[in-house]
């Protein structure tokens, strides 16, 4: 090999670093991806992540069919369609368009499509606000997606390539939606380490549709009418499949960390400073970022307080979970959605924890839910100390709200 | 616990979906002139909105509240008292589009039960396609060209109140003649209709059917796979392509038979059958090629070969046959197995023109309701002739 080729093949070896949003992380995945069919349909603040893979075709670094479809719905059918074929698939969308392709989302899971894609989170109209809520990714919560929330352009871009990996095991074949917070994640850009292509291929093996191929070669009827004596038992596949993720994520973060070089800890949820912690706050996406800030400053008072943020929203790692929160005296719920009319009017991750907590043999300590941040209000460092006396309160044996809105004008 | 009572009503798809709902509605409402309570429901999975398909309705009646509930608590009655088929080659057997495999019409039946059938035909032409069963019930017939409609349009010929005077004769302790009458003046209005009931009563009669009477076949079934032996994804195998077969009297081999669905075969659906001619057949393949329901085998000398387990009796095939007379649809009540046609025509040319000049001639008029315009004024004198007479 000429000594020119050796060094262009050692820098390929190498991670590079780039300034990018996490949307465009996540584009940049798609490429190490090698992914063969995206479809795209504007709306903000998704389409941050359809215009850089333009650009990344348009410029030649990209090879994939790129499919500007007529609206969202058509635009999830056309991945579907093409990953019973065999392509590895990406689309996205954000807020109501989302929900426009909602009839879309709801057949993906029960044909086995491991279709990945970006949820630009966006609060749902009215009033057609461009800031963060959850609500429109929690929309499909119960459908069989796996759903994940990250927090910066790093994870956004790791976590696309392990949602592949996840989705597209045989014992899986379950779609994955990426969520990203709307304004935070896809509008802000910070350096991000790109991974290696020798690296990737290693990690991520070719998408094999294996006796789910829709081809020639294997004449199968996918999605024929089936009446009321076979839907039980095809959900029960589904739950067995959704049950299997647990350690195929696993595995995937450990060989990601194996191959790539970057360990997320537990796979499930993120813990910051709850080694010592009397109470914990929670939450998913970039609230993050002020709540450790806060974190911090409230350390310096002698407030042990710690964080704990969910990742993989679906599946629900709740045993893993409730062992975790056992450990504390109290916990606080952030949820940037809502649920109205849920127990105790609370938000949805709220639920969840609650729930999770409800069968544990261990401690379960109260659990207060703020509702905060959103159409992308600010969640501020005052905010977040307000809810931390509120979780102090509780661990004191004090009565608190059980849902309390913070940072409302009132 | 008071009495139960449970009635079912097997009708066809489409033609006859508001009748089997005319039936088991009047069934509770004549039921509650007694202060009897009742549900009427139809088979929900059965898919009444197409063409023909075997689909059935209930009735459900009780003496009091805590009873019905006991038959409410069940999707689809275990035994019924009373089984109603409202077309007569429904008696050949029921394959729902809501389950697998054919039932015997008169499954449901209790022992001593009465399955009621309107039909032209003799008792003994109904007993003998009917399946058997391993213990005695009773046949009654309501006399009478099976009624057939669409969708938006019923014929009002009182085959609904024929059935109702003759379940008041054969279960007097679920409603009374007077209670039906009672019943249709609430729901109609109509005091002809009254009249039509009170004749099917008197008229009604009924005999025994024994365990040895009936067709001996075992009706085909089909076991559903548990949820681990099933394909995932929704995705199910196709069904493999076909292949070529043997005549039977030459020995060669030739032609193609396309592979059919093992477990749901349709015929149950058919209320007539195409008749082939094969001296007559120019081989111009139009049948084979505008069959629905890819029906024709093609044989190793050239012809084109309806299979009788896979016909649903659309007629499409007569209806583009270019020479005439060469494919005639029959009444099904005339046929007794879904043997090969072609087959009996090689072994015996002869007997099978007797046999299909027989057939032809017989076959007593059917439809779907849409052959042609006019055609149920046709049948109107015949049907008058019939209520009058009895
Ligand atoms: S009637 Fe003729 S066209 Fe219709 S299903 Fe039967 S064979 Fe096919
Ligand atoms: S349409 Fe008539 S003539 Fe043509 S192949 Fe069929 S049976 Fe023969």
């Amino acid at each position: 090999m000429a000594p020119v080729a050796t060094a262009i093949e050692e820098q390929r070896k190498t991670d590079e670093t780039a300034l990018i949003t996490g949307s465009e992380a996540i584009a940049v995945a798609c490429k190490l991806a090698d992914v063969d069919v995206i479809t795209a349909y504007p709306i903000r603040p998704y389409d941050t992540v359809m215009q850089y893979v333009a650009k990344l075709v348009a410029n030649g670094e990209m090879d994939c069919e790129y499919i500007v479809a007529e609206g969202e719905h058509s635009q999830f059918e056309i991945v579907k369609h093409a990953s019973a074929c065999g392509a590895r698939v990406f689309c996205g969308s954000s807020g109501v368009g989302w929900m426009y392709a909602m009839e879309a989302l709801t057949v993906t899971p029960a044909l086995r499509i491991p279709m990945v894609v970006m949820v630009g989170n966006r609060a749902l109209d009215d009033p057609g606000a461009f800031g963060v809520e959850h609500n429109d990714a929690l929309a499909v919560r119960d459908l069989g997606w796996q759903l994940v929330w990250v927090d910066n352009a790093q994870e956004a871009l790791d976590t696309a390539l392990i949602a592949y990996r996840v989705a597209e095991d045989r014992r899986i074949f379950l779609p994955c939606a990426i969520s990203c917070d709307g304004a935070f994640l896809t509008h802000s850009q910070a350096l991000v380490k790109i991974p290696s292509q020798e690296k990737v291929n290693e990690f991520l093996p070719r998408y094999n549709r294996a006796d789910l191929l829709l081809h020639p070669d294997n004449p199968i009827t996918v999605a024929p009418q089936a009446n009321e004596d076979w839907v039980m038992e095809i959900r029960r596949q589904n739950y067995a499949a959704m049950e299997r993720t647990f350690g195929v994520i696993k595995e995937a973060y450990a060989d990601f960390e194996r191959i790539l070089g970057r360990s997320y800890g537990n796979p499930f949820f993120e813990e910051y400073q709850t080694d010592d912690a009397d109470v914990v706050l929670m939450g998913m996406g970039t609230l993050s970022t002020p709540v450790k800030v806060a974190i911090r400053q409230m350390r310096k008072q002698g407030k042990k307080v710690g964080f704990v943020r969910m990742r993989w929203f679906r599946p629900f790692a709740a045993e893993d979970l409730a062992k975790s929160l056992g450990r504390f005296s109290a916990v606080g719920v952030i949820d940037r959605d809502y649920s109205f009319g849920s127990p105790y009017l609370g938000g949805v991750l709220a639920g969840e924890v609650r729930h999770a907590l409800y069968p544990s043999p261990g401690k379960r300590p109260p659990v207060l839910g703020f509702i905060c941040g959103l159409g992308g209000r600010e969640v501020t460092v005052p905010d977040v100390e307000r809810m931390t006396d509120s979780v102090y309160k509780a661990a004191e044996g004090k009565v608190q709200p059980l849902t309390q809105w913070i940072g409302l004008r009132e | 616990m008071g009495r139960l009572f449970a009635i079912e009503i097997i009708y066809r798809g489409i033609f006859q979906k508001t009748l089997g709902k005319h039936i088991s509605r009047s069934i509770v409402l004549a039921a509650h002139k007694e202060d009897k309570l009742g549900i009427s429901f139809g088979r929900y999975g059965d898919s009444p909105e197409r063409n023909g398909i075997p689909a059935k309705n209930f009735a459900i009646v009780a003496t009091d509240e805590q009873t019905l509930e006991e038959g409410m608590a069940k999707y689809e009655p275990k035994e019924v008292d009373i089984t109603i088929a409202v077309d007569d080659t429904l008696c050949k057997g029921v394959e729902s589009w809501a389950w697998y495999g054919l039932q015997p019409v008169n499954r449901l039946l209790k022992p001593g039960g009465t399955l009621i059938v309107t039909s032209r035909e003799q008792p003994e032409a109904l007993i003998e396609m009917a399946h058997r069963k391993e213990y005695p019930y009773k046949l009654a017939i309501v006399k009478g060209t099976p009624s057939f409609s669409g969708l938006w349009v019923y014929k009002d010929d009182h085959t609904d109140v024929r059935i109702l005077g003759a379940i008041a004769r054969i279960l007097p302790e679920l409603f009374s003649l007077e209670s039906v009458q009672k019943a249709i003046m609430d729901e109609w209005h109509d005091e002809l209709k009254a009249t039509s009931a009170g004749k099917s009563y008197e008229r009604t009669t009924s005999l025994t059917v024994q365990p040895n009477q009936g067709n001996p076949e075992e009706p085909y079934r089909f076991d559903f796979p548990k949820w681990h032996e099933m394909g995932e994804g929704i995705a199910i195998p196709s069904i493999p392509a076909g292949h070529s077969f043997e005549d039977p009297t030459t020995h060669a081999v030739g032609g193609f038979r396309p592979d059919r669905n093992p477990t749901f075969k349709k015929f149950s659906t058919r209320t007539m059958r195409p008749v082939v001619n094969f001296d007559t057949c120019i081989k111009c393949t139009l049948c084979w090629l505008q069959c629905p329901d890819s029906c024709f085998d093609v044989t190793p000398d050239g012809l084109y070969d309806a299979n009788m387990q896979a016909c649903c009796g659309c007629g499409v095939c007569e209806a583009v046959c270019p020479v005439k007379d060469c494919v005639t649809m029959v009444n099904e009540t005339e046929f007794r197995d879904n043997a090969s046609q072609w087959e009996m025509w090689k072994k015996d040319k002869e007997g099978y023109k007797t046999w299909l000049e027989e057939k032809i001639k017989s076959h007593p008029e059917r439809s779907h309701g849409f052959r042609y315009r006019g055609q149920y004024e046709e049948q109107v004198p015949e049907m008058l002739e019939i209520a009058r007479e009895g």
